[in-house]
């Protein structure tokens, strides 16, 4: 029989008001087991601690009940103050009377019943508590960041920074993602390559940053510390130790009817390819696609004119397995298509263009060598017409996006400053249903577009796009103005709303990470804890969690390093008691079990049992890895024979609290 | 139907502690009123509650038993209340089927934010069992306290 | 087919391919057939029995009998073979040491079929074509044999040997069958009518656990009716809550796993319609989550522990209730 306390807190009057806490004390000292009850005005108050802390010591409590605020407010606070007492703190039982009863009622007759009625269930689950140690588990100290762009560098760098070794998987064959791409950056108008390039040189050189480039993770096994993750290394064909990364391969490779990913496919590149001149790794790749070589077992200039040796058409792809400690996601963006927006007549005519392509369309490493052109006939185009919202801020959301992109505005803003900059001859039209410039210079950043620029800002979206003799017929509406457009545009610039990755959805799934409904990561918290996903040992770094910017993205990424160093910088984790346990005795081995459990905690062994006349029997029964389990109670439902429980939670604990409320 | 006045359903609310449990929470910190006649037992997870609870509740004398849960999607494990969703919504066809009044039962999904929605489901929960009257279907005459 | 049947298990045990077959023999009736484990061939010649009265599924024998040592030899018909099958997804049946010879059912009679069909003194029957000849004291009658099936043979849902090593009497195929009509009446009454219904149905439940014990789908190690721990536990059922509560939990832990091979029904001594419990749950979930047989396949998950992200919420349960 325990020996259970009971300790009723008025907090102050929030419950005292509504609560006869002295009824209720006197009330629970009758029930049994009970051999000490007492009330209190503020029991988390250090006083009250001690008080608790003393009657463990002169009554020798094997148990204790708090009748006080939420477990979620307190429950940590008493477990620790009764550890200090020589209680284990899982004998600990919180009856919650304010938020679930004081409160909630204000009839102090009801109220006083009710929490006699919480208190009674909270003491009939002490009688079937039992200690409970917190096991612990260590910590890998090493950092995946799965992405490579400008967020995983950042994270990447800062996390090793810190002194922890960190591996960056990167799907393409470089690292640099989407900014990579871009032309110049808002508000500074400072070059994205000029600020880009050197961290990923630096992330290249850091002692602890392995960069695993071509390369997408397979599996993820294990929990926080101790990540088990299989990471595929696609084969470029190109020993990367060997190659020099000279290029000369990639002008002498005779098949030059590559769509260039790099440029969206507004110009060709080779099978063998450097995606661009500041690659890193700077390895070339042959893409399988298009190998003469691959395909046909014909060819192999590239492997001739390579002095270093470095080509290899037998390559296969790799696995790499690796153990970490803490894995952030950093899977970033892609504009959306554009298929389902045919009165934008994107597909119809090439002088439509999405505002990426735009950005290779401006760049001096694009492919007009940053002049101008239109892609048609590579003529300097007069009007333009810059779209905004294109998929973003969709209602239904059947052809595009519920959410607002964030960077449309200003990266519009800035290509219609460019492009009169650049051109004063033109005339250019931004369509918006409102323009949101909130950020450090941003508006100011707009401003300057309308009245230093002169660029038209018409508030109304384009109706349609029809392509006409050269020119592109562009029907739009002027809501201030009441009146119905018609420009002759030379050009037509989309500003496509981004989503997420489409590698992020699968990957969610192996993390055990959940997602909203638009495949964003979902945040521990969206306000406390925003670089954290609720799972354990996942963090969250730039758009793969929400729309933002580069500012932003570095930020958050710095963020979700600083919470991977603080996990790293610990040697041990401490285990959450209350998992679930099987009784081998009762298992059958069905697996119904492990079915049900999301975390992979519980696996099988063909056990050896004693059977009637010397007989030996052999079961298949279930173990479960009290590490990795979070303690759900699936498994325990889904169990027959109930030979699964939960500790902490268990069956009998369960029942007795029903019958104690029912009663 | 004749409703006594004087009747107070004893109502069992099964809550998961990272949704539901701190709805409830909410509700109570914003004063949300609804009748003493629930009491909450805090699960882990929707997918924890067993149905054998449930009808252990009908038989010590609960007249109506409802689950909370995260919304589908935003379970804490990822996937809990899906199974839980299934188990219910079959044990509750069965109840059902069995002829016992299927308004005694319930699962509504109610997150940590939405406290007014927890207060709500309970006010009406609590109005259509006690419309309903006691547990007599599945009551045990040995759990009765008279 | 006697004649096949108990020729193949003496050939098995004479080649040594297995070391016992679990067949059927006769009791203390002609109709009561019991499940058995023979050895020899000598033991097959005297008590080896196939014919209209072979209800037993023995596929839940196989579990201890698989765990024995050696091979043993299993016949096997199309529903038992759905159980057997299930059996080895929940890594119950070591299949390794199983032979399992198929044998084609042409449905199974039922003694209460033939005695409610007039049939008085009754001391033998046999298949004869379309009928069924009955031995009484007071000579040979002779009855329609589809009038003699039992219930859930009646509405046979498979004639389909699954898994089996070798067949006796031909494949068959998957039957549409009217078996959720009882289930549909039932649905359509009001629920004063089918608490009415089920309280005069399970108020005869002594206890007996045959139900339990026949089912294939209930074979735990340990029963929670009998595990003092469990929090179920109960030896008879005291009170109606108690017949209520040991059925609801008895078909929610094999709901996604019950084959309806119907075996709780044959064997209940009350009469007690139980397969219409079971069934309610296949309804339901054919209804709700999609088409599932247990045992068809050894790879899908069973419907209870299985999602799709648009199931159709518990609410599902008011909403049709209030349609119908």
């Amino acid at each position: 029989m325990q020996k259970i306390g009971v300790f009723v807190c008025w907090c102050g009057s929030n419950i005292a008001a509504t609560v006869d806490v002295q009824a209720v004390s006197d009330a629970l000292a009758r029930e049994p087991g009970v051999v000490f009850s007492t009330n209190y005005q503020y029991m988390c108050s250090q006083a009250g601690q001690e008080m608790i802390q003393s009657a463990i010591r002169e009554h020798g409590l094997t148990g204790v009940v708090i009748c006080s605020c939420s477990p979620r407010m307190h429950e940590a606070t008493f477990r620790r103050a009764c550890e200090k007492a020589g209680l284990n703190p899982y004998m600990v039982e919180i009856a919650n009377i304010r938020e679930q009863c004081s409160w909630i009622h204000k009839d102090k007759a009801t109220g006083t019943e009710k929490a006699v009625i919480l208190g009674r269930a909270a003491v009939a689950k002490v009688h079937l508590n039992a200690p409970l140690t917190a096991g612990q588990s260590p910590v890998t100290k090493r950092a995946l960041v799965i992405g490579g762009g400008i967020a995983g560098i950042q994270t990447a760098l800062d996390i090793a920074e810190a002194g922890f070794p960190v591996d960056i998987v990167e799907k393409k064959p470089t690292i640099g993602g989407k900014m990579t791409q871009l032309d110049k950056t808002f508000p500074t108008l400072d070059c994205a390559a000029c600020i880009l390039t050197p961290k990923m040189v630096d992330a290249a050189q850091h002692e602890n940053i392995n960069i695993i480039s071509y390369a997408e993770v397979e599996e993820v096994k294990g929990f926080v510390g101790n990540f088990s993750v299989k990471i595929r290394k696609k084969a470029r064909f190109v020993d990367e130790a060997k190659c020099t990364g000279c290029g000369l391969c990639t002008e002498k490779c005779p098949q030059k009817k590559v769509p260039n990913e790099f440029n969206l496919g507004l110009d060709q590149r080779r099978a063998i390819y450097i995606p661009f001149a500041q690659a890193v790794p700077k390895v070339a790749a042959i893409d399988p696609d298009y190998c003469t070589m691959l395909k046909t077992g014909k060819c192999g200039v590239c492997s001739k004119v390579c002095t270093a040796g470095a080509i290899d058409y037998k390559q296969q792809d790799e696995i790499i397995e690796r153990e970490y400690g803490a894995i952030v996601a950093a899977t970033g963006f892609e504009p959306i298509s554009m298929e389902k927006f045919g009165e934008f007549a994107y597909a119809q005519s090439p002088d439509v263009v999405t505002s990426l392509e735009f950005e290779r369309l401006m760049n001096a490493a694009g492919p007009t060598g940053g002049t101008l052109l239109r892609p048609s006939d590579g003529k300097h185009p007069h009007t333009l017409v810059f779209v905004q919202c294109v998929g973003s801020r969709c209602d239904g959301g059947e052809k595009g996006k519920p959410y607002c992109s964030k960077i449309c505005c200003m990266y519009t803003a800035k290509h219609a400053m460019l492009t009169r900059e650049k051109y004063p001859d033109t005339e250019v039209y931004v369509f918006y249903i409102d323009v949101r410039t909130p950020g450090k210079n941003f508006d100011e950043f707009y401003r300057r577009a309308v009245e230093d620029y002169g660029v038209h800002y018409v508030k109304g979206m384009v109706g349609k796009v029809s392509p006409e003799n050269g020119k592109l017929k562009v029907q739009a509406s002027d809501l201030l103005g009441g009146r119905q457009m018609h420009i002759e545009a030379d050009m037509v610039i989309l500003a496509a709303a981004i989503e997420p990755d489409r590698s992020a959805r699968p990957l969610a799934t192996m993390l055990t990470a959940s997602m909203d409904t638009n495949d964003f990561f979902t945040e521990a918290h969206p306000k406390l804890r925003p670089v954290e996903s609720p799972t354990a040992g996942v963090f969250l770094s730039g758009v793969c969690q929400g729309p933002k910017d580069i500012p932003e993205t570095v930020a958050q990424a710095g963020a979700a390093a600083a919470k991977v160093i603080g996990l790293l910088a610990r040697d041990y984790l401490t285990c959450n008691p209350c998992v679930a346990e099987s009784s081998e005795l009762m298992c059958n081995g069905c697996s119904a079990c492990e079915k049900v459990c999301p975390y992979g905690a519980i696996t099988y062994i063909d056990k050896e049992f004693r059977g009637p006349n010397r007989t030996t029997l052999v079961r298949r029964v279930a173990q479960v890895n009290p590490a990795v389990c979070q303690g759900c109670g699936a498994c325990t439902v889904a169990c027959p024979s109930g030979a699964m429980d939960l500790k902490g939670f268990s069956n009998a604990q369960i029942l007795s609290e029903v019958d104690a409320i029912c009663k | 139907m004749q409703v006594n006045e004087s009747f107070r359903p004893t109502i069992v609310a099964f809550c998961c502690n990272w949704c539901s449990y701190a709805g409830a929470d909410l509700a109570g910190t914003n004063r949300l009123q609804y009748p003493a006649d629930v009491k909450i037992i805090r699960i882990p997870c929707s997918c924890r509650l067993n149905p054998l609870f449930i009808l252990r509740a009908f038989q010590r004398g609960a007249d109506g038993v409802i689950l909370c849960g995260c919304h589908p999607g935003d379970c804490h494990y990822t996937t809990g209340n899906y199974y839980a969703r299934r188990r219910m919504t079959l044990l509750f066809s069965m109840l059902d089927y069995l002829g016992i009044e299927r308004e005694r039962t319930r699962v509504e999904w109610v997150s940590a934010a939405e406290g007014a929605k927890f207060a709500e489901t309970m006010n009406s929960f609590v109005e259509t069992v006690a419309r309903l009257g006691e547990n007599k279907r599945l009551e045990d005459l040995r759990c009765k306290s008279e | 087919m006697q004649e096949r049947v108990k020729a193949k298990a003496i050939e098995l045990l004479e080649s040594g391919a297995c070391t016992r077959v679990l067949g059927w023999k006769a009791g203390e009736f002609f109709y009561d057939v019991t499940p058995a484990v023979f050895t020899s061939r000598e033991e097959v010649e005297r008590d080896f029995v196939f014919g209209p009265f072979c209800g037993a599924n023995l596929s839940k024998y196989l579990i201890a009998e698989s765990r024995k040592g050696g091979k043993v030899g299993a016949f096997l018909k199309p529903c038992d073979t759905y159980s057997f099958r299930q059996l080895q997804k929940e890594h119950r049946v070591l299949r390794e040491n199983v032979y399992a010879v198929g044998v084609q059912c042409i449905g199974m009679c039922d003694i209460e079929a033939v005695k409610a069909a007039g049939m008085k003194g009754v001391v033998g029957a046999e298949e004869r074509g379309e009928d069924l000849v009955v031995r009484t004291l007071y000579g040979e009658r002779t009855m329609e044999r589809r009038a003699a099936l039992a219930e859930r043979c009646q509405v046979c849902k498979s004639k389909k040997l699954l898994d089996c090593d070798e067949r006796i009497g031909g494949q068959g195929e998957e039957l549409s069958s009217a078996r959720f009509d009882g289930v549909a009446r039932l649905e359509a009454m009001t629920a004063e009518e089918r608490f009415a219904f089920w309280r005069g149905e399970l108020s005869r439940c002594i206890r007996c656990n045959a139900c339990r014990n026949v089912c294939p789908a209930c074979s735990c190690e340990k029963c929670v009716f009998d595990n003092p721990a469990s929090g179920a536990e109960n030896k008879a059922a005291a009170d109606s809550f108690e017949e209520n509560l040991f059925h609801i939990i008895r078909a929610f832990h094999v709901a996604g796993r019950c084959t309806d091979c119907g075996e709780c029904s044959r064997v209940c001594p009350q009469h007690i319609p139980l397969h219409l419990l079971n069934r309610k749950f296949i309804k339901d979930i054919n209804e709700l989550y999609g088409g599932y047989q247990a045992g068809e396949d050894p790879e899908t998950r069973p419907p209870l522990v299985d999602f799709r992200l648009d199931d159709p919420e518990p609410s599902v349960v008011h909403e049709r209730g209030r349609k119908g």
